[in-house]
């Protein structure tokens, strides 16, 4: 691992973000419209007829958790999707750089858009609903890091998806994460689900963290158990992911795949 | 002479390459020694895309050997990258970047020493110093093709892959990047291959060229030899009459 080139590799996202006003709109947009459709849905519910207490922090909560896990995944394989785009793949490709490299510079820079993200929504929460993200406390970190290790690990896979079928998978980018949202208790708790998806609900770390999370905003304190669950899972999908895009690779080697997509 | 004994660079034995059953490179063997321009010609489908793709790394063949700089893609890939570099008409930098962005990121990949002399100093052979900091994706097919180049001489490449590298480009400005390549070959020694459709770049550029139908090598020489051993007038004939006479002449040049 080349940490220079990988700050190279950064670099250029950095330009690339800082030269676009669509991008950077793009990282706003739509997390700052969902948080006000959200809040103020759950505003209805807390003072309307529903009177439901406490309803308005735990679906924001959701909200900004779930959107951690989602830019997460989208950051890495939009910053992937990026040079297909450009047309300069190939030149990364071609180029002396080795593919955890390109990875991991892909990583942090969905790190950095998910940072500015959830500050952005935090500040919005804070302000439109009284809702503190940061009152958690120290909490917050463990369960963030499991979210964003997920993320990277369906982005993982993702990518990998994208580098095999080509552009015409594109709208896996967007779709992926919205296939394991219903499973992943994000907006309701676990024991609410039907019984027989409870156990693929267990299977993913995101539930781990959503219950972890709800813990802590209804003042019960981290489970440690939660949090090792979910790592525990993370670790074995990363792997997992690392092992399929490894496969993934070679397979697009073997049919001249890479050149089409660097070309497309 | 001398070149004959020159060092191998790229050492391609019985190239072989399959795609589901289909054959891109039926059997291709060829050295470029160091210091060479070799242009590989052939018409749509001859292999030439995929033999490239497989001198980049891009492509793994289904059998024989590729060896650059004495060294294989599985177990080398970083150190014959780190020694070559790739142009074509057909891949870009990203287009909102600007100029010195773009060679500021491909120098810092590279790991090329004192960069920003490098760049400067490339801009000024490649004529483009006042496009530094004008937006890549603004500029002309002819000064996109002059930056790609300066990208792919940033690291001092002792293998320069060029694919097509004047496609779309007038034939002022093609002349004038086969010129610059010619100068840049002189002044830096760097071993070329080159593909292109323009039978003129080639025999304006190239010491030797390899001509390939359906995946084989038909013919092999310099511009010159080859114009005379087909009995033809061009290059842009000899062209032709491979592309035409199939098979028959793959089993002649067997």
């Amino acid at each position: 691992m080349n940490f220079q080139r990988v700050a190279a590799l950064v670099l250029r996202y950095t330009f690339l973000y800082t030269r676009s006003l669509p991008r950077v709109f793009e990282i706003f947009f739509w997390p700052v419209m969902e948080l006000l459709v959200w809040g103020m849905l759950t505003q209805y519910l807390e003072s309307g007829p529903y009177k439901l207490p406490g309803f308005i922090r735990f679906l924001l909560g959701a909200m900004i958790f779930w959107d951690i896990l989602y830019r997460a995944q989208q950051g890495t394989t939009i910053a992937f999707l990026e040079d297909i785009w450009a047309r300069n793949l190939m030149n990364i490709f071609v180029a002396p750089v080795r593919v955890s490299e390109f990875i991991l510079a892909t990583y942090c820079v969905g790190f950095v858009k998910i940072l500015v993200t959830v500050a952005v929504l935090g500040v919005l929460a804070s302000v439109f609903y009284e809702f503190n993200l940061l009152a958690m406390g120290w909490p917050l970190i463990p369960l963030f890091a499991n979210l964003l290790v997920m993320g990277w690990a369906v982005a993982m896979v993702t990518t990998a998806m994208i580098m095999r079928w080509g552009q015409a998978s594109e709208a896996l980018a967007w779709g992926i994460p919205f296939l394991i949202q219903p499973f992943c208790a994000a907006f309701y708790p676990l024991d609410s689900m039907p019984a027989w998806i409870q156990p693929i609900a267990l299977a993913i770390p995101a539930t781990h963290v959503f219950e972890g999370m709800r813990a802590v905003l209804a003042g019960h304190g981290l489970s440690w158990s939660r949090v090792l669950w979910a790592a525990g899972l993370n670790a074995l999908y990363l792997i997992a992911a690392g092992l399929f895009f490894r496969f993934m690779y070679g397979r697009a080697r073997e049919k001249g795949l890479l050149a089409k997509l660097g070309t497309q | 002479m001398v070149r004959a004994m020159a060092e191998a660079i790229v050492q391609v034995e019985h190239l072989r390459k399959e795609f589901n059953g289909t054959v891109a490179v039926a059997d291709v063997s060829f050295q470029v020694r160091r210091g060479e321009i070799v242009g590989l010609l052939g018409a749509n489908g001859a292999g030439k895309t995929t033999t490239i793709q497989v001198l980049l790394g891009l492509t793994t063949p289904t059998s024989g050997l590729v060896k650059i700089f004495g060294m294989d893609f599985e177990r080398h890939r970083i150190a014959i990258l780190q020694r070559s570099n790739f142009c074509s008409a057909y891949t870009a930098l990203p287009g909102n970047l600007k100029v010195w962005e773009n060679l500021l990121v491909f120098a810092k990949l590279y790991q090329v020493k004192d960069h920003r002399r490098k760049t400067d100093e490339l801009l000024e052979l490649l004529e483009i110093t006042p496009l530094r900091k004008h937006i890549t994706g603004h500029l002309s097919s002819g000064e996109s093709t002059r930056v790609n180049l300066c990208k792919a001489l940033l690291n001092d490449p002792e293998l320069l892959l060029l694919d097509e590298p004047t496609a779309s480009l007038d034939p002022n400005i093609a002349d004038k990047v086969r010129k610059l390549l010619r100068r840049v070959q002189r002044e830096r020694g760097i071993t070329m291959i080159y593909t292109s459709h323009n039978m003129r770049d080639v025999e304006e550029v190239c010491d030797r060229v390899l001509f390939l139908n359906k995946g084989r090598v038909v013919a092999e020489g310099t511009p010159r030899q080859i114009i005379d051993q087909f009995q033809q007038q061009s290059l842009e004939d000899v062209f032709i009459q491979v592309a035409r006479s199939g098979d028959l002449l793959a089993e002649e040049g067997k």
